[in-house]
């Protein structure tokens, strides 16, 4: 309400004006947060790979080999991204819808979305709302897959950040959906999907 | 017993189970944290140091950043409302679901409508209102309150969730932690899909964008916003910081604080309704800043609380929380987070609350792991001194006056003689010394044996020093 603006924002006011000086913005590295407690690796897509595994994630960059996973779990029908549908295409046993039907929300038992980008240092996908095809495709079903170019992985969050744009909803995903609530006591697959995949082509 | 403070009650009377479950997960919380942060990070510290420096800087110019981040939704198509306190909120919350045709909502988790009883107002106002955090979700179906910022059913085991799914019909007596999460899984899959309004709170607004992040685990916040055409955000006012980029510092140091993760599952950062051409996801967002007296916690000699980004790590690691539970701090923020905000939040109700702030030997623990390097015993004291100035009785019990004692201390001579004579302490007995005050210690307390009273000459006749 119009009021409350202005009595919160002249309380505000009146709150900081005695003050004698003001706190400054400190001066800090971007590199003071990336986390370095990893072994080597030569690139950013096997790091990448390495923290996806550690957040309880599935790295994959065949197709062929996801298809093969996606059957042994018996995750055989679900939802895929029309732009990527063409990667999926006639994979033995593995059917998919490219138009999401809110009907179907349980029935979808994978959704393959793009994922725009990776995050090397935290194993992270980051889904940007303008580059998903159907926001839950890649939330209701029990396996998400995110394909991420190569070249979209970058090393640190703060990389990761810098390329947010205009996008209104961006979300960082570290791993499958997971709760402790019971007894302190780790379960996967809580709301969101239970298995979380990244396909890196 | 007289003296006993409401704290000391409710610690007293806790059963052994709900005391055991409490302790144990605080400890294992706080190992998790110390862990990481030293694994992670050579300059773990310095990074709570910036991170306070920079909510601090954020306070104290809360007039412009707030101002920018309102400025930012408003371009990017969000709707942003202020409320002074709790009614205002909750009337501006009510009012945006009447004007859209709204009946039903799903809430994902968030300790500031806790703080202003935004559940039970909808409901009294014909809304359904469901909890989708599992946590929370079973606080709910208990009629229950939250016991711990970030993990509201610290006090409840898996035999007590078992009979609450049984009662409320979502299956047979099983008290399997997965049977349980699945079956809340199944249950508030179609909540979300029925409902028109999903809310959530934020943990972090970024002025320059007016991103608000979101940061959970469960996924229900994103269930909740995905699946309604309808996004209504609280925040509190103190939750800005500057730039897109202080996220990184932030989130990293919220994961490991909370829970030990190096980042939590899901980090959502929205700033207005879904993008062209996306089905899902809302129409609307609406962003409501709460000051609920947060402005006169910033004008006051406790301002430094309202860095806090309620991680529980100070929860966990005290040694009076882990003991009493959260319920006892009888107010929405427990642990020392809360025996120095709720007294304060709950302006000219103070003294109802103001003995919270003696529920604290002053270890100190509290502010080694604070993220945001909140000095939380200075605060505490801070508070105790109100209390006393504003004689705020229910603080005082359990303390014996102390006015002999000051006169004793403040007069050189008098504190010699006193000390001369200090031996023959060691032949009285004290629990025979018919003052009250030396009573209410001698309860709980022994007297160590006196030892003292050779400084003076020691000092006069120590050896020269070898300079």
């Amino acid at each position: 309400m119009s009021n409350d603006r202005d009595s919160i924002f002249s309380e505000i006011k009146k709150a900081l004006d005695p003050l004698p000086e003001r706190t400054p913005y400190p001066q800090w590295d971007d590199s003071m947060t990336v986390c370095h407690a990893h072994p080597e690796f030569n690139s950013a897509k096997e790091l990448f790979a390495h923290k996806l595994a550690e957040a309880s994630g599935r790295y994959f960059d065949s197709v062929q080999i996801l298809a093969q996973f996606l059957r042994e779990e018996g995750n055989t029908f679900g939802y895929c991204d029309p732009e990527l549908a063409s990667l999926f295409e006639g994979l033995d046993g593995i059917s998919f819808e490219t138009e999401y039907d809110l009907a179907k929300v349980d029935t979808y038992q994978f959704g393959i979305t793009t994922g725009s980008t990776g995050i090397a240092e935290s194993g992270t996908i980051m889904l940007k709302d303008g580059e998903t095809s159907a926001r839950l495709g890649a939330l209701a079903p029990w396996v998400h897959v995110a394909v991420i170019r190569q070249e979209d992985i970058v090393p640190t969050i703060g990389d990761a950040i810098s390329r947010f744009g205009d996008d209104p909803s961006v979300i960082f995903c570290t791993g499958p959906s997971k709760t402790a609530d019971v007894e302190g006591i780790l379960i996967q697959g809580v709301h969101g999907p239970g298995v979380q995949v990244a396909l890196v082509v | 017993m007289k003296s006993l403070q409401k704290i000391d009650i409710v610690a007293r009377d806790l059963s052994d189970e709900v005391q055991k479950s409490t302790y144990l997960s605080s400890k294992a919380k706080t190992e998790k944290r110390m862990a990481i942060l030293q694994k992670d990070f050579p300059e773990a510290n310095r990074l709570r140091e910036i991170a306070g420096e920079i909510k601090q800087h954020t306070l104290e110019h809360l007039d412009q950043y707030l101002a920018q981040a309102e400025a930012s939704l408003k371009a990017n198509g969000a709707h942003v409302h202020f409320a002074n306190d709790a009614e205002s909120a909750n009337a501006t919350i009510l009012k945006i679901m009447q004007e859209n045709g709204a009946k039903r909502m799903v809430k994902s988790k968030s300790m500031v409508t806790e703080e202003i009883h935004l559940l039970p107002y909808l409901e009294k106002h014909g809304m359904e209102v469901v909890e989708t955090d599992l946590g929370e979700f079973i606080i709910q179906i208990d009629d229950d309150h939250p016991s711990h910022i970030v993990t509201p059913i610290i006090h409840k085991n898996r035999k007590d969730i078992a009979k609450s799914f049984e009662r409320e019909g979502l299956g047979d007596y099983n008290d399997d932690p997965e049977t349980i999460t699945r079956r809340a899984r199944a249950f508030l899959r179609q909540k979300y899909l029925d409902a028109d309004v999903g809310l959530t709170g934020g943990n972090f607004v970024s002025a320059e964008s007016g991103r608000v992040s979101l940061v959970t685990n469960e996924g229900n916040a994103r269930f909740s916003v995905a699946a309604n055409r309808i996004h209504i955000a609280v925040v509190g006012i103190e939750k800005i910081i500057p730039k897109d980029r202080d996220f990184s510092l932030f989130l990293n140091l919220i994961a490991r604080s909370a829970t030990g993760q190096q980042l939590t599952v899901y980090n959502q950062f929205i700033n207005g309704p879904r993008s062209p051409g996306q089905p899902h996801g809302p129409e609307q967002m609406h962003v409501v800043f709460l000051d609920n007296r947060r402005t006169e916690v910033l004008a006051s000699e406790c301002r430094e609380i309202l860095r806090c980004i309620r991680c529980g790590a100070c929860l966990n690691v005290c040694p009076i929380f882990r003991q009493a539970g959260g319920h006892a701090y009888r107010s929405v923020y427990p642990g020392p987070v809360g025996a120095v905000l709720s007294p304060l939040l709950a302006g000219n109700r103070f003294p109802e609350l103001a003995d919270l702030p003696k529920a604290s030997s002053l270890c100190g623990a509290c502010n080694e792991v604070c993220p945001v390097n909140i000095p939380i015993p200075d605060l505490l004291l801070r508070l105790r001194d109100k209390a006393k100035r504003e004689k705020a009785t229910d603080a005082m019990k359990g303390t014996p006056s102390l006015g002999l004692w000051a006169t004793l201390c403040s007069q050189p001579a008098m504190w010699k003689t006193a000390l001369s004579m200090g031996h023959t302490m060691n032949y009285i007995p004290t629990e025979l010394i018919p003052h009250p005050s030396a009573r209410a210690w001698q309860h709980n307390r022994k007297l160590p044996k006196f030892q003292g009273g050779e400084f003076r000459k020691w000092f006069r006749n120590r050896p020269p020093s070898s300079k």
